[in-house]
């Protein structure tokens, strides 16, 4: 694109089209060349090495070299003796599972329905908005308000004593709830931007053809914005896996709350120093997320081609 | 978030051979920080965490200065971020120099808990020529790493210590590598008028105890306050029953990895916690130990079982003469009640130090009578290590410590402070969540203990 609007403003020098000048070779080589090193250095470099580690049973002081290969011995203890690695699969599965059937639907319809310019749409769409400003540290100490158990303002208000944070058959549903409270606003944001990009003539050819409200969205708005869908499935999928800050905050993720994040943090992180261990949990992390990230990239390929 | 309290450390020694001990310091000393760059870029990249703790210490010009005449400036790193702590630090600080003019301190203060979970990145990186640290294996781990300065002469100019005390600051080399400054015991915490009003007495057997839970729950009280919502308090419980059931040498060895946890003794301990679990507050994995203290200080529990902190949440002056503690009841008559766990905080020297006199001559200010009684004033629920310094001051609370503290024969860190910490953090932890949680679950929890310990110890 920048070739022919270049050729098009600077129409006499016709070899430009095919030969780039010496700076702008040295532009187009800079600006590929330094994301690559950048992507390279910060994604690539960390996440191979993250791999090699999980192989090696190093303790992060002495020399990696003289770390001994152990093989897949952590991926096996991870799956058979380290208790928190079953749960903590089954909760990044839940947490994905109800972002995607809850929270971005109510994002969406909170979109559709603002949309509709209703009476102080401002207010809503302020208010929906709000917490995504907030980080999910923030999220998650905001609503320690509401749940705490002795002092929460939910049981102050209906005399109940349920532990929310504290009683694994609540927390994670409290912390989904959170997430959900933060996670809607974001999905209404970018929804809501969507829809405002629709072309109304297309909306008035639906009512002309006789189409109510619900057939005009879901026939006619919906289909168009179908990238705008994709961007939401993804950012949703992104969102449940690396759900981390939120659950650190409210127990550092035990308890009924262990994420995979959680205890790759756990392990590697805090003085613990458990590299090997970490890096396998993180690798098995890794390939899961890579399933996504496969599904998402054949989408997107699929439809530029 | 104060202090977090642990314990002492005579223990793993065994586990890093002399020989291999000698040559990893060398190699520590190297390597550092490249193992702290990959370290951190693979956690940080992997899951897009924030970074850790970049913020702390300056450039590394790194040459040990060494020697010379004690001028210029010390770097002290201070996990002291809680506004009573950190003035008294502060004016330790005014103090020290005040009596040497040519030094001049400059304190870094970072978050308590982050100073803790970063401390390996910290000590890899550029760390501040003093910091604040614990006792115990805690302490002996990171000297057996070589990352921390050997002060055996700065001890050799130190009075008013105990040889336990001693003996607590000592690396696995047989060198020093901290000056205690402060400790506080564990012991079960009451309100006196609370007690009073209900006319309860001390128990000195556990069936007492038992038999006055009871009679507090009939009061509408909970008897045992508890919050193990940050996974730590419940250590403490499970220290002071094993020390009673098992007693001190046990628990040394249990933590060093030498027991087997599916054993009977531990299960014991288990089954004794078992049937105090009914007079603890419930709902204990939701709530904070502050939580749980306040509920002390509101008179809605009857008593609680944790370090002398405690005292944090109530206010000074009479609401804290009104809070009293007793020890922890007999168990087992051939065991006794003389082990606690009483752990030590203090200051240590960084590997190379940029001004190696200036720190030692201000370590050796730490280690004095008129330096720990500033910290013991401004802080009322922690007494001064040093015999010098000046007991006629203490709270009531402070002076029932100290003879609390010297009556017992044996004096434990602190379970996360006696053990490996990847096994505390990361087995430990939950695993006592889970029984807290289902107690029924022992037999499979303490299967997951042992294995896990096995797969640790062993590496």
């Amino acid at each position: 694109m920048t070739t022919s609007a270049a050729a098009t403003s600077q129409a006499p020098a016709k070899g430009r089209k095919a030969r780039l000048s010496g700076p702008d070779r040295l532009t187009v080589a800079l600006m590929v060349g330094v994301p690559t090193l950048v992507v390279l250095l910060l994604v690539w470099g960390p996440a191979i090495a993250t791999v090699l580690f999980s192989f090696f049973d190093w303790d992060g002081y002495s020399p990696f070299s003289e770390s001994p290969f152990v093989g897949g011995k952590f991926y096996t203890e991870a799956v058979t003796i380290y208790p928190a690695f079953w749960p903590a699969i089954q909760h990044n599965l839940i947490w994905l599972a109800v972002l995607f059937l809850v929270a971005t639907p109510l994002g969406m319809l909170t979109a559709v329905l603002i949309d509709h310019e209703a009476k102080f749409t401002k207010f809503y769409q302020t208010s929906f908005y709000l917490p995504v400003v907030l980080s999910m540290a923030l999220v998650g100490f905001i609503w320690q308000l509401m749940f705490s158990r002795d002092q929460g303002f939910i049981n102050g208000i209906t005399g109940w004593s349920i532990d929310w944070y504290g009683d694994s058959r609540y927390n994670l549903w409290a912390a989904l709830i959170a997430t959900t409270w933060r996670h809607m606003g974001y999905i209404m944001l970018l929804y809501l931007a969507g829809l405002k990009g629709v072309d109304q003539s297309l909306r008035e050819a639906a009512k002309v053809d006789g189409a109510g409200e619900r057939q005009t969205f879901f026939k006619v708005v919906f289909p168009v914005m179908a990238p705008i869908n994709i961007i939401v499935l993804v950012v949703t999928v992104i969102e449940s896996l690396r759900a981390f800050d939120l659950v650190w905050v409210i127990n550092k993720g035990r308890n009924g709350l262990e994420l995979i994040s959680t205890e790759v943090t756990r392990n590697i992180v805090g003085e613990a120093q458990r590299i090997g261990f970490g890096s396998a949990l993180a690798t098995i992390m890794l390939l899961i997320s890579s399933v996504f990230i496969v599904i998402y990239l054949r989408i997107v390929m699929r439809e530029d081609s | 978030m104060p202090r977090r309290p642990s314990t002492e450390a005579e223990y793993l020694a065994s586990l890093v051979p002399a020989s291999a001990r000698a040559q990893q310091a060398m190699r520590a000393q190297q390597l550092d920080r490249r193992a702290l760059l990959r370290g951190a870029g693979v956690a940080g990249a992997a899951l897009a965490l924030p970074s850790l703790l970049s913020a702390c210490g300056g450039s590394s010009g790194g040459s040990a200065s060494g020697g010379g005449a004690a001028s210029g400036t010390v770097k002290l790193g201070s996990n002291q971020s809680d506004a009573v702590p950190k003035a008294a630090v502060a004016s330790l600080v005014a103090a020290f120099q005040k009596a040497n003019p040519g030094l001049t301190v400059v304190t870094n203060t970072i978050d308590h808990n982050t100073f803790q979970e970063n401390i390996n990145n910290y000590l890899q990186g550029s760390p501040d020529d003093v910091f604040t640290w614990f006792s115990g294996y805690r302490m002996r781990y990171f000297a057996s790493k070589g990352l921390i300065g050997d002060i055996s002469d700065v001890w050799g100019n130190l009075q008013g210590y105990s040889e336990a005390q001693k003996k607590a600051s000592t690396g696995d080399d047989g060198k020093q590598y901290l000056v205690p400054t402060t400790y506080y015991p564990w012991a079960m915490h009451y309100r006196k008028s609370v007690w009073d009003k209900h006319g309860y007495t001390v128990p000195k057997t556990l069936d007492e105890l038992v038999a006055l839970s009871t009679k507090m729950q009939k009061d509408g009280l909970a008897p045992i306050a508890f919050g193990d919502k940050d996974g730590w308090p419940a250590m403490g419980t499970f220290d002071i029953l094993n020390m009673r059931v098992n007693g001190y040498d046990y628990h040394v060895s249990l933590m060093a990895g030498k027991e087997d946890w599916t054993g009977a003794k531990v299960k014991k301990v288990f089954d004794q916690w078992k049937a105090l679990l009914p007079f603890h507050q419930a709902d204990s994995l939701g709530r904070t130990w502050q939580e749980a203290a306040q509920s002390l200080q509101k008179g809605q529990s009857g008593m609680y079982y944790l370090g002398t902190f405690v005292a944090q949440q109530f206010a000074k002056g009479a609401e804290q003469d009104d809070l009293l503690f007793f020890n922890f009841p007999e168990i087992d008559s051939a065991v006794g009640a003389d082990a606690i766990d009483a752990p030590i905080d203090g200051y240590m020297m960084s590997k190379r130090p940029k001004n190696e006199a200036g720190s030692k001559k201000f370590l050796e200010f730490l280690g004095s009578g008129p330096a720990q009684d500033i910290l013991v004033q401004a802080d009322p629920s922690v007494i001064a290590c040093s015999e010098k310094a000046d007991t006629a001051k203490y709270t009531k609370l402070q002076k029932a410590s100290l003879d609390f503290v010297k009556q017992a024969k044996s004096i434990a860190q602190f379970l996360d402070r006696d053990s490996r910490p990847d096994f505390a953090s990361t087995v430990v932890t939950p695993a006592l969540q889970s029984f807290i949680k289902n107690p029924a679950d022992l037999d499979t929890i303490l299967g997951q203990v042992e294995s896990q310990k096995k797969a640790m110890f062993t590496s």
